[in-house]
């Protein structure tokens, strides 16, 4: 019984994979396309709301080589909707625990988890996959994995071309994306569909706050980095966000600002997204289809012609399939150097301090440097403390700075990246 | 200017052993580096090193000089490193950390296979408490080391 039980499971699955169509050839649907496909390895970044969801669907779609890199340890608070943890799991690695349920559950799938952090692996990590399936939280971790995968294209390699799949959700809205590295628009293309939310301007956040966050952030990014009360941040220690929230709460009521709480801190310095774990399912759903037509080429996938799917349930439903254009200034697969129309006027200091919340940025540990000059850099030590002084000058009348200068700016969450502009004045 | 070594110093990992002078902060292209080892049989010592990144950075090596005449296997008395991704195991996806790391290391393992500086790697084989000695004494002052390098060339 076992083994009728076990072809029968792929029964459906495999009138996909073997029927060619309208739209695969019949190599397509050859032994050695199949055993290729049982051979293919794919990476999933995430083990949360969304990566629980797709590990599922990537192995009742037949992917038998899974990796998955979490590296975050289970807390109580996910068990709502991770549902491959229980609560003996609660601390636990996700990625550990997500890959061992998934295998238990799925005969013939092997799933390796790493616990850790992307940035934790190079280039010849990620070679090894076919497809690479983001289910993320963070911006600054897509942005480093699309970086990482447009670098690593080697026009005379086909197989350095990874497909990235890219999901996301935020209450009852979400997103589903594939991006093919260098040849349609990468997610820093597309960077100015997020409204920076945490970035506040830090001269906003050290002079004046004008509402709650602004004091928890101001806890969290000055008042720890100069007390230091631990050595590093864990933002999931309650002993360190009740330190935040203590001095949020203070600096609050200096400024007679009100609603401090101790999950509004929390809320804020882990940049708690809400989730519902419904549209965790569509979107994971969506993604691992679409890993599946790329894989098989059993159907048009997302990709070259319309690359992003909108799903939107918070207003009614609603669901959008559209063309995103490659930027041809994108400081990851562009070429060309960005325009930057900037106040002459204006401070070293402030034009970084933009740096944060122009939406297609969001750096918030900018160096710069001009064409011969390097104008502030956040590290090493000494150069820094030497370009200090850089940060209260203008622009044009002590800088020098003018119309057609190129500058240069990095940012140490994207170690890859320069971003280059050309300087205009208003 | 060379966006590359750009990114590579905003993403140097120093740790407290190492800090980087630039003698003029606008030529990112130029440093040294000195490093106070904290460990090993260099420890208390100061050594500096100048970084010269050309524009062919990083396809090819930053070039690496010792400032001080040191009593070390792996560096000669002009300052040259003989380590190997400075030269034949330079790859583009190095990067400064990968230098500075190397650097450290030949710190805290000097290796008398691979030697620059033949007398000391001769010491170093033959007795390692020897070894030690001459490098306290050569850290005490080059007027000392030069004395040693002459001894030992005259075996």
């Amino acid at each position: 019984m076992p083994g009728g039980h076990a072809t029968r499971r792929w029964q459906y699955l495999d009138h996909i994979r073997r029927n060619p169509g309208p739209f695969n050839q019949d190599s397509d649907v050859s032994e050695e396309a199949l055993e290729a496909l049982d051979q293919a390895k794919i990476l999933v970044i995430g083990a949360g709301g969304l990566g629980c969801e797709i590990l599922k669907d990537l192995a009742l779609s037949g992917f038998r080589n899974i990796h998955v890199i979490d590296m975050d340890t289970i807390d109580i608070s996910n068990l709502n909707r991770q549902f491959l943890f229980r609560q003996d799991d609660v601390g636990k690695y996700k990625a550990e625990v997500a890959a061992a349920f998934v295998e238990r559950r799925v005969k013939g799938v092997e799933i390796t988890p790493h616990n850790c952090r992307i940035q934790d692996f190079d280039e010849d990590f990620y070679m090894q996959f076919q497809i690479v399936v983001c289910g993320l939280d963070s911006i600054e971790a897509r942005r480093w994995i699309n970086a990482m995968l447009v670098n690593m294209v080697d026009m005379d390699n086909q197989d350095s071309l990874k497909p990235l799949i890219d999901g996301g959700t935020e209450g009852f809205k979400g997103q589903t994306r594939v991006i093919f590295p260098t040849l349609t628009p990468c997610i820093e293309c597309q960077l100015d569909l997020y409204t920076p939310r945490a970035a506040v301007p830090l001269c906003t956040l050290a002079t004046i706050p004008r509402q709650p966050e602004h004091c928890i952030e101001w806890a969290h990014i000055i008042a720890w980095d100069q007390e230091k009360p631990f050595p590093d941040l864990d933002k999931d220690d309650p002993e360190h966000i009740t330190w935040l929230y203590q001095k949020a709460a203070t600096r609050a009521q200096e400024f007679g600002i009100t609603g401090i709480t101790y999950s509004l801190t929390q809320g804020v310095v882990k940049n708690i997204i809400p989730a519902i774990a419904s549209t965790n399912a569509i979107i994971a759903a969506s993604c691992c289809n679409e890993a599946l037509k790329i894989a098989t080429t059993a159907a048009p996938a997302l990709g070259f012609e319309e690359s992003y799917m909108m799903y939107s349930g918070d207003d009614g439903i609603y669901t959008s399939t559209f063309k995103y254009d490659k930027k041809p200034d994108c400081a990851v697969c562009g070429e060309v150097a960005k325009p930057l129309q900037v106040d002459p006027g204006m401070t070293l200091r402030e034009l970084l301090d933009s740096f944060a919340v122009k939406p297609d940025l969001q750096l918030k540990k900018p160096s710069i440097r001009a064409d011969d000059k390097t104008l502030y850099m956040q590290f090493p030590p000494s150069i820094e403390e030497q370009t200090r002084p850089n940060l209260d000058k203008t622009l044009k009348a002590d800088l020098g700075l003018d119309i057609g200068h190129e500058i240069a700016v990095t940012d140490p969450a994207f170690p890859a990246l320069t971003f280059r502009f050309i300087l205009s004045f208003t | 200017m060379a966006p590359s070594s750009f990114t590579d110093l905003s993403e140097l990992s120093l740790g407290t052993t190492m800090k980087t002078i630039f003698p003029n902060p606008d030529d990112i292209l130029n440093f040294v580096l000195e490093i106070k080892p904290d460990e090993g049989v260099y420890t208390g010592g100061k050594f500096t090193f100048t970084f010269n990144m050309t524009q062919a950075y990083p396809h090819e090596p930053p070039k690496v000089l010792c400032q001080q005449k040191i009593y070390h296997p792996n560096i000669d008395l002009e300052g040259k490193v003989c380590l190997n991704i400075l030269r034949e195991d330079w790859k583009p996806v190095l990067n400064l950390n990968a230098v500075i790391v190397g650097l450290q290391f030949l710190f805290l393992e000097p290796n008398a296979s691979d030697p620059l500086n033949k007398e000391a790697a001769d010491d170093l084989r033959a007795s390692r408490e020897t070894f030690r000695r001459n490098v306290k004494v050569s850290m005490a002052g080059s007027s000392a080391l030069m004395m040693l390098a002459h001894s030992a060339s005259r075996g």
